[in-house]
Parts: structure tokens; sequence; C-alpha cells
């Protein structure tokens, strides 16, 4: 062969060698497109990084039928004895002498029963109640083992494997949302129902609410029904003095409520 | 330059500690788990394992595909709020498999007056009864339709309010007999039934029209003379109407 010639390869020769590597090519792009499939399946997925959430409670519509505890209960898997709650609902009676009663016979799931000392009612309203989603979670500052967190989405959650039952965090929430579950032994609480949110339904105490008192939506989103709610009433939260800085939000909460 | 000597003792130390070291990369490796601190001081992926969790409650837009009749006019109505499954109960099951599995519906009289029952805390305005006092005994659901709850069109027979009245008359020998056959009643009182009354006998000479001597109708009827039977006594200070004692 001759050295000489500046091209090492004629052009027939590199069309050759190029029609025998065409077929392999292939391989360049397979693992390329298999990532492309992946991540446009993960974009129609659900992204925790573009959703925050909050829950609205309009006292004034609250019928305390108590709804919202027993789907709760059954959406969720949550004992059915009356010492369990994700959520549940307050009777809140304010007699003219000054004093509250607050009571919630079974969450609400049953109804409440006559009132029966012979009170001089001044004001009387049920108050729903839940986990408070706060975003500066006591409970998650005492967890010691981090097995309860403060999700990408704003939702505090309890990783089940993780909880050793300690309870700090059933002692350090300031609403009471917490509970040990007799079963598991393992911190329970409100999710915002998580598993429901990420296939875009809403938590089963809004579905079921038969008089709207309860509103869910994005923090975020100028056209959420929650946006909606805060524009349109004065909404307080529970026990702000204590910064924890929660993102359920009451309107039309008497002073008493806490 | 000559390296300062590192005494032997140090040199064990220092094995000893790397062993140490070593050991505790291990176990950290080998006990934390590889998505702990992915997103923050906790395990990424608790988060999939809660997301697994299933769904009970389909959502109303799940009843809707199928059930439109019904939902068409519900949406209109004043239950247009109330989710299906608010009554029904969870039906993801039934989204599924529509035949296997088919969510209730609370016929019983118990379950209405979980919302409908008064209560003072009810916020004012809330559509409210006394469950002990309005039409004891009969489920909602003979007057008003839960998917469509306007107040009940007028009744259509005396027995939905008169029920008592009713099931005596209709063991008695005056169960042939329609109410209106003694009592005129106002097409308002139907409306207003505590405000507009329906008319009773006053006479002897009306219940003469069957029961006096000569009087037309079957022999089966009893007669009475009249003028000698139960002298000043109205018929009904004695006899009951809606359930005539035998004879």
């Amino acid at each position: 062969m001759k050295k000489k010639k500046s091209n090492p390869l004629s052009r027939r020769e590199f069309l050759m060698i190029c029609s025998k590597a065409l077929p392999f090519t292939g391989i360049f792009f397979i693992p390329f497109t298999a990532d492309q499939i992946l991540f446009a399946q993960k974009t129609k997925e659900y992204d925790p990084t573009q959703h925050e959430y909050a829950m609205g409670i309009n006292i004034h519509k609250c019928i305390g039928c108590g709804r919202c505890a027993d789907a709760c209960k059954k959406e969720n898997n949550v004992p059915r004895e009356p010492y369990y709650f994700r959520t549940w609902v307050e009777r809140y009676i304010i007699s003219t002498d000054g004093e509250t009663y607050v009571d919630s016979p079974n969450g609400g799931i049953d109804g409440f029963p006559e009132f029966k000392d012979n009170l001089e009612i001044l004001r009387t309203f049920f108050v729903p109640k839940l986990c408070n989603q706060c975003a500066n979670p006591p409970c998650v500052q005492v967890c010691p083992v981090g097995a309860t967190f403060l999700s990408r989405d704003g939702v505090v959650l309890v990783d089940e494997k993780y909880c050793v039952g300690c309870r700090y965090c059933i002692q350090a929430c300031p609403y009471g949302a917490r509970f040990l579950h007799p079963t598991k032994k393992i911190a329970d609480k409100c999710t915002f129902c998580y598993h429901r949110l990420v296939r875009g339904l809403l938590p089963v105490c809004v579905e079921v609410c038969p008089t709207q008192a309860r509103v869910f939506g994005e923090v975020g989103l100028q056209s959420s029904p929650l946006r909606r709610f805060l524009r349109f009433n004065d909404v307080v939260v529970l026990k702000p003095s204590l910064n924890t800085r929660p993102k359920v939000y009451y309107a039309g909460a008497d002073g008493e409520v806490r | 330059m000559k390296a300062p000597r590192i005494p032997k003792q140090i040199l064990g130390l220092a094995f000893i500690f790397a062993i140490v070291i070593a050991a505790l990369v291990v176990a950290r490796m080998l006990f934390i788990p590889p998505s702990f601190g992915k997103y923050g001081h906790y395990r990424a992926d608790a988060v999939n394992e809660i997301v697994a969790q299933e769904i009970n409650y389909a959502g109303y837009q799940a009843c809707m595909e199928c059930h439109d009749e019904i939902y068409k006019p519900k949406e209109r109505s004043y239950h247009k709020s109330v989710s299906c499954e608010a009554c029904h109960g969870p039906a993801a099951k039934h989204v599924e498999a529509p035949d296997e599995f088919v969510p209730g519906a609370p016929r019983e009289r118990g379950y209405c007056p979980l919302c409908h029952d008064y209560n003072p805390s009810r916020p004012t305005g809330f559509p409210q009864i006394i469950t002990e006092l309005h039409n004891p005994g009969k489920a909602c659901m003979t007057c008003h339709n839960p998917h469509n709850p306007v107040l009940p069109h007028t009744p259509e027979e005396c027995s939905a309010c008169h029920r008592e009245i009713a099931n005596v008359k209709r063991i008695s020998y005056h169960a042939s007999l329609p109410c209106v056959r003694c009592h005129t009643v106002p097409e308002k009182h139907m409306v207003q039934p505590k405000f507009v009354f329906a008319q009773v006998p006053v006479e002897r000479e009306f219940c003469g029209e069957c029961h006096a001597e000569g009087a037309p109708g079957g022999p089966d009827i009893p007669r009475i003379d009249l003028d000698t039977h139960g002298e000043r006594y109205l018929c009904w200070d004695c006899h009951y109407p809606h359930y005539p004692e035998a004879r």
C-alpha cells in the first residue's frame, strides 16, 4: 500500500464501513430513548416539588355529621375504637357564664347527643380537627430516629418502618393530632391522604364533607379552591403563638378554639 | 531529611483507630438505608411506601362516569355538594369490579339524622328536624328523594301523616270507606296541615246515612233507630268511627 496518499480510506471503503456499522448505531440511542421514556413517565407522574398543600375549614359550614372522621377511618384503616382518630369533630359549647365545654363523643361519628347539663348556651359550634401539617413541626423536631418528616410537598408523614414508637412526637404535638397505633405500635397521624394526593384525588374528609366545610388545594395556585377560601374568609390558625406555622386554616373560628 | 520516627505504640493505636473507623463506616453502610438523607433527615423510600397505600374512596368523578342518570339531577339539587360516597360508603372496589362489590345505601331511619337531626350547634338555616316527632317509624326515603331532596310533595294518602288512624281503620269494619267519605279535606290541608283543618261530621244524622233504619246499603250494615238509640249522645261519644266495635 502506498502511504503517500492523504486519504487512508477511499470513499468507497468509508461508505462500506459505515453501512456495516449502521446496525450498531442504534446501541447509542437505546439507553438515551429508554431514559427519555422513563423521564417522560416521571414527569407525567407526581412531582412533589411542584406542590404545596393546605386545607381550609369553615366552621360556619360544619354541621357536625362526623362523615369526615368516619370516612378517614375507612380510608386509612384507622382502628374503629373510639380513641384513635386522624381527624375528628369537636363540639364547642360556650355558656353565658363564660365556661367553654368541648366534647367529641367517638369523634362525632355517631352524632352528638343532647348536652345534658342544664346550660344557658351563649354560642355553640362544631370544629373539625386534624393534623395541622405544620411548616415548622414540633413532632419532626423531637423524633429521635428521623421517622417523621416534612415531605417536599409540605405534608408531615411518618415512616412506618423507622418509627420506634417512643411517643415523643405524640407528646410534642400541640394539637393532639397523633396517636400510637394499637397494633403496629407506631405513631400514626393524618397524612392529608397523601396516597390520594399523588393520584390526583382529594383527601377523603374533603371528598365526603357534605357541606364543603373543608376546602383543599394548592397554596401556590391562584385558581385553587384553597386560595379562593383564603381570599374570601378571615382565617386563623390554631395556636399561632407556638410558631408552628400550620397549614390548616380555620374560617369563623371563635377565640375559644384552640 | 530523615522522617521522624513514629513510636511503635502510636502505630498500634493508629491501627486500632483505623479498624474502629472502618467498622463504623461499614456499620453505617449496613444500617443506614441508601435513601436516607436524599431529601432531608428521613428515608426517601418511606414516601413511596406511603404512596403505595390503596385507596378505598374512589371520588365522585369515578361515580359520575357510569351513574350520570343519578348525578345529573343531583348536581342541581340541594345535595349537590354531598359526595356519593358520603352516604354509600367507600366504593373504590366497585369501580374496579362493578358486579362483585356493590356499595350499600343507608335506607334506615338512623342515617339521615346524622346531618338533619336538630342540634343547636349546627349552623342556623341548615335544614333540621326533630327526629322523634317527624313521622316516627317511617323511613326518610318514603317521602324524600336523597338524590334530589326537595320538600316532599303533598301526601297523596292521609296515612302519610295519620298513620295510627289508618292502621286501625285498615283492620276495622270501616276499612273499605275512604277517609273523604266522612271528612271533607280542603286542598290547603295537605300543604298547611296545622292551619287548615279537615272537617269532621258534627251530627248524628251523618252516621245515620248508613246506619239508620231504612238507609240504603247492604244487609251487613248494622241498623239502629236514630230516635231511640243512644238518646242525646253523639255517635262517636260511644263508638270510635275508625274502629267500630264488633257486633
